[in-house]
């Protein structure tokens, strides 16, 4: 098992180069010079070829890569121009609260996903199948953005249930119970989506296992259709589900974007699209980065989850 | 019936969809020509009209402009980003993966790497990346979003082409001499095209929603153009006093993307066969009873009996009748052997007693299997469940398939008592040991914490028999236990059946294609043909003079050891569909002594003495030398 996690964190590596290799690439794209948008109106030649030696971009493309590559290593992701803190700081802090966001939203989509996917194969055809159905196909059609808005139209204009926006009270203690009634909405409108994709795939997976014929021997021992259904079945469909709740990992990561746009969450989605609107490269690298690289040790975890779910792949 | 209204009502939901996204289609296109005014000139006189105002039928947004002139532009927009980003991400995806999958070895592999890479990243982060490089606007959005989709369909048309670029019709064009571009265009492009025509119906629907957020985020169309992602950006800051501003292009969000789901659900299901056989529907908990004539009144002795069952698979309009009137008996102690090629109903029959038979397409029409005098035919599921393992226990086939993989064995047999036994986990797990010794398994005790995958076939097989017995049943069905063993540990576990049957008095019913078992192990036969038994008694009896010519041409198959030169003799010809059985006697067509009366009208099951057999004509005379 040990040997089994380690060659899955070695075969990370190459990944994560990958990554840097193509943020790094499609920066370098990026029309205009640093030094010109540095200098602003002092941008004479001299001062041009000044900062560019300064900041070494007259060298080669992969040394650029390789000097970067290693200030990051060592925790510089470097300044960012219009917050003036060190890209890192800003980073971390924004990405807690996005952790915070996606971190329920996913816990939701996978609990809901999954047991709405289970009760809708166990009874295939009848009226909760039909009605999960339904509702499957509004959640995966509903922009996550328009559902965030019309649940601060209706919950936390009209009903008063919940806070508008934001993360915390602007006044009042920043307790667990602040945190809850603020995290509730934007946190459901994250899950929708990812809620009907699970379930769909969950129904899909357990009509395949229960078909097979391990299914007929747990009937024949006379075990009650409930653990048939919830123990037998959906046991062995979750091989085929976990490595779905991998990638939705990524899709609700992706929605979280949106998510914290429209309920003004402090996390680091808002921050990438302000970033790139302000054109403020290095923050935008060092946000891609970091959260790439935190979806590629998720994939491990949901790996490892796998191994140990299903005793033929950990040999 | 109900499957084929089922597929109706599914593809009726497509119907809807289409009909949906046409009219979207139509009134967008003919934007141009409708009577309104122009969606970008303002009028902040008339700003943030409410719905159904004069001269603007869904209002006007923050600088007044007419909101239904700028949610159909905007509709327009979006759906031609939507579908031109489908088109680009799919022609691009197909080709690496078609390139990709068909040349194989290091391109594929440093192909794959690339593909895996971009897939290591939510697609957002590479979406906004491209932006932030390119600049926001709705050009650079398109790009971002068709990039972002590149990979997926990369992935899946690469799978298809591995499995088609070994299949004999491209090695034939290999042959033939052609190119491989020519073999790519005129051999897999065809087969792959309408894998790539499902993924972009599953995925376009997607696409329009990722444009529209860009465009919400400010990232994509750049005022004045709009398209609804952008429209819902901008009305967002009037969210709460000015709601139909959003609500309006929100909407049309919605209603576009779900009639593409729907309609994309349609195709995909309408181009998978295995909707249409209903191989996707899931077994009931216990098999459809629907039984045209009440239950007959018992007439036969034993433990358990079964009396005229039939059954039947209903898939679609036909009506198989895999079982048709069946009786049989069994008495405690007593081994009853059903034997008969695959597809005459022995496995159906079997299953029907407790309701095992996968339901849908299974329904049970008709007779009675009466355990101890209960019928259990129509019986509440409680009652079935009850009877299941703990009267009435089975031995299956293939143990690798019939095992849950994912749980040790010991789990199982402790499951199995658990079932049955109000005991703790701890006695339970103690009784399972026990019962692997008495299965003959070594080292019972550390064996029990084994997957199924870390045993051998022969000890998986006797696990199967350990869960059989675990709660003492009366009566043990075996299917074909003894089929996917090798012929040694085949004998091991006969015998070990036969101890078992003898120690604990159990009535064994063992269904099997192989007359040298039934010798070996069976009191009674009973030789089944297309849903029907053909001829029973005594095991010793039917062997040495078997009367019906079914049974007579069976026996003569079974090649002897020491035979000599007999010349085996393969019956000829297939059992008759049973959809379509003939009437009359179902072998008659593959029997060499078949008269125009066995064609004609029902045969009955003729008893004399221990012996029965449904034949007009039986064999006289021993048939080991008819057969020579």
């Amino acid at each position: 098992m040990g040997g089994y996690i380690l060659r899955r964190l070695l075969s990370a590596v190459p990944v994560l180069l990958g990554i840097t290799v193509i943020v790094f690439l499609i920066m370098a794209l990026i029309p205009g010079d640093p030094a010109t948008a540095i200098l602003g109106s002092y941008a004479t030649p001299e001062n041009v070829a000044r900062i560019n030696r300064e900041l070494g971009l007259d060298a080669p493309l992969w040394r650029q890569y390789l000097i970067w590559l290693g200030n990051m290593l060592q925790g510089d992701f470097g300044q960012s121009f219009a917050l003036n803190r060190p890209v890192l700081d800003e980073v971390l802090e924004r990405f807690g609260a996005t952790l915070i966001l996606a971190g329920t939203a996913f816990v939701l989509c996978a609990l809901l996903g999954v047991i709405a996917g289970t009760i809708s194969a166990a009874n295939q055809y009848g009226w909760a199948d039909k009605a999960i159905t339904f509702a499957v196909l509004l959640g995966i059609s509903i922009p996550s953005f328009f559902l965030g808005m019309m649940m601060i139209l209706l919950f936390a204009v009209r009903l008063r249930w919940f806070p508008v926006s934001g993360m915390w009270p602007i006044y009042g203690a920043r307790d667990a119970a602040a945190l809850i009634s603020h995290l509730a909405m934007p946190a459901l409108a994250l899950a929708v989506v990812a809620t009907g994709v699970i379930a769909r795939l969950s129904r899909s997976a357990l009509l395949e296992v229960l078909r097979q014929d391990f299914i007929r021997t747990a009937r024949a021992k006379g075990v009650h259709e409930r653990s048939v259904i919830w123990r037998h079945a959906l046991r062995a469909a979750m091989v085929s589900i976990l490595p779905v709740l991998g990638i939705q990992a990524g899709f609700v990561l992706s929605g979280a974007v949106y998510i914290e746009i429209v309920f003004q969450w402090p996390g680091i989605g808002r921050m990438l699209v302000d970033a790139i609107l302000r054109r403020d490269i290095l923050l935008v690298q060092g946000g891609v980065i970091v959260v790439a690289a935190c979806y590629v040790f998720f994939n491990i975890i949901v790996d490892v989850a796998q191994s140990l779910l299903d005793p033929r792949i950990r040999t | 019936m109900t499957s084929a209204f089922l597929l109706f009502s599914r593809n009726r939901l497509a119907l809807a969809g289409g009909i949906l996204l046409s009219l979207v289609v139509l009134l967008v296109l003919a934007a141009p020509i409708l009577p309104l005014t122009d969606p970008d000139v303002t009028n902040t006189a008339n700003r943030y009209l409410p719905p159904l105002s004069e001269g603007a039928l869904l209002g006007t947004d923050h600088l007044g402009r007419d909101l239904l002139s700028r949610l159909l532009w905007g509709t327009r927009l979006s759906l031609a980003v939507g579908f031109a980003a489908a088109a680009i991400a799919a022609t691009i995806g197909a080709a690496i993966g078609v390139v990709a999958g068909f040349y194989g070895g290091r391109l594929d592999n440093v192909i794959m790497r690339g593909v895996d890479m971009l897939m290591a990243f939510p697609y957002i982060l590479l979406a906004l990346a491209i932006v932030a490089a390119l600049g926001p606007g709705l050009l650079n959005a398109l790009i971002a979003v068709a990039a972002v989709n590149v990979p997926f369909f990369a992935r899946n048309i690469r799978g298809i082409t591995v499995g088609l670029a070994h299949k004999e019709f491209v090695d034939a064009a290999r042959l033939s001499g052609l190119s491989r571009p020519q073999i790519i265009l005129t051999e897999i492009l065809p087969n792959v095209l309408p894998i790539i025509v499902i993924a972009m119906s599953t995925t376009i629907g997607w696409m329009i929603l990722e444009t529209a957020g860009l465009s919400f985020l400010g990232l994509g169309s750049q005022p004045p153009q709009a398209d609804l992602g952008s429209m819902l950006g901008e009305a967002r800051a009037a969210l709460i006093s000015h709601p139909h501003t959003s609500v309006v292009p929100g909407v049309m969000i919605l209603i576009i993307v779900m009639s593409i789901n729907l309609l994309g659900d349609g195709i995909r299901d309408a181009l998978d066969p295995r909707l249409k056989s209903g191989a996707l529907s899931r077994p009931m908990a216990a098999t459809r009873v629907r039984r045209q004539a009440p239950a007959p009144e018992p007439s036969l002795e034993g433990i358990l009996t079964v009396e005229g069952l039939e059954t039947e698979f209903h898939v679609g309009p036909r009506k198989l009748r895999a079982v048709g009137g069946v009786s049989l008996s069994v008495k405690p102690g007593e081994c009853l052997g059903i034997i008969g090629e695959s597809g005459s109903g022995k496995s159906v029959t079997a299953l029907s007693v407790t309701g095992l038979v996968a339901s849908p397409p299974g329904v049970i029409t008709g007779g009675a299997v009466r355990y101890r005098g209960d019928d259990l035919i129509g019986a509440p599921y409680e009652h079935l469940r009850a009877v299941r393992g703990r009267e009435i226990a089975y031995i299956f086939q293939d143990p690798l398939a019939t095992l849950h993989p994912l749980y040790r064995v010991g789990d199982q047999l402790v499951e199995a008592i658990q079932a049955h036994q109000k005991i703790g986990t701890e006695e339970a797990r103690g009784k399972a040991v026990e019962l692997l010794r008495d299965v003959r398994i070594p080292n019972p005790e550390r064996r029990i914490s084994d997957y199924p995958h870390e045993m051998s076939g022969g000890m998986r097989q006797r696990v199967g028999i350990a869960m059989a017995l675990a709660n003492d049943p009366e009566v043990i069905i075996a299917d074909e236990p003894t089929t996917a063993l090798d012929v040694t540990v085949q004998a091991q576990i006969l015998s070990l059946l036969d101890d078992l049957r003898r120690s604990r008095d159990l009535a064994i019913i063992f269904i099997t294609h192989d007359f040298g078992v039934v010798a070996q192990l069976c009191d009674r036969v009973a030789v089944m043909y297309a849903g029907k038994v053909v001829e029973e008694g005594p095991t010793k009896a039917v062997l040495a003079a078997p009367r019906h010519p079914y049974t007579a041409r069976l026996i003569a198959c079974v090649p002897e050891l020491g035979g000599g030169r007999r010349r085996l003799e393969a019956i000829p010809g297939l059992p008759p569909a049973v959809d379509r059985l003939p009437e009359g006697c179902a072998f008659a067509e593959r029997c060499n002594k078949a008269r125009s009366a066995c064609r004609e009208g029902h045969i009955p099951l003729a008893q004399k003495g221990d012996r029965a057999v449904r034949c007009l004509f039986p064999e006289e005379s021993p048939a080991r030398e008819a057969a020579e």
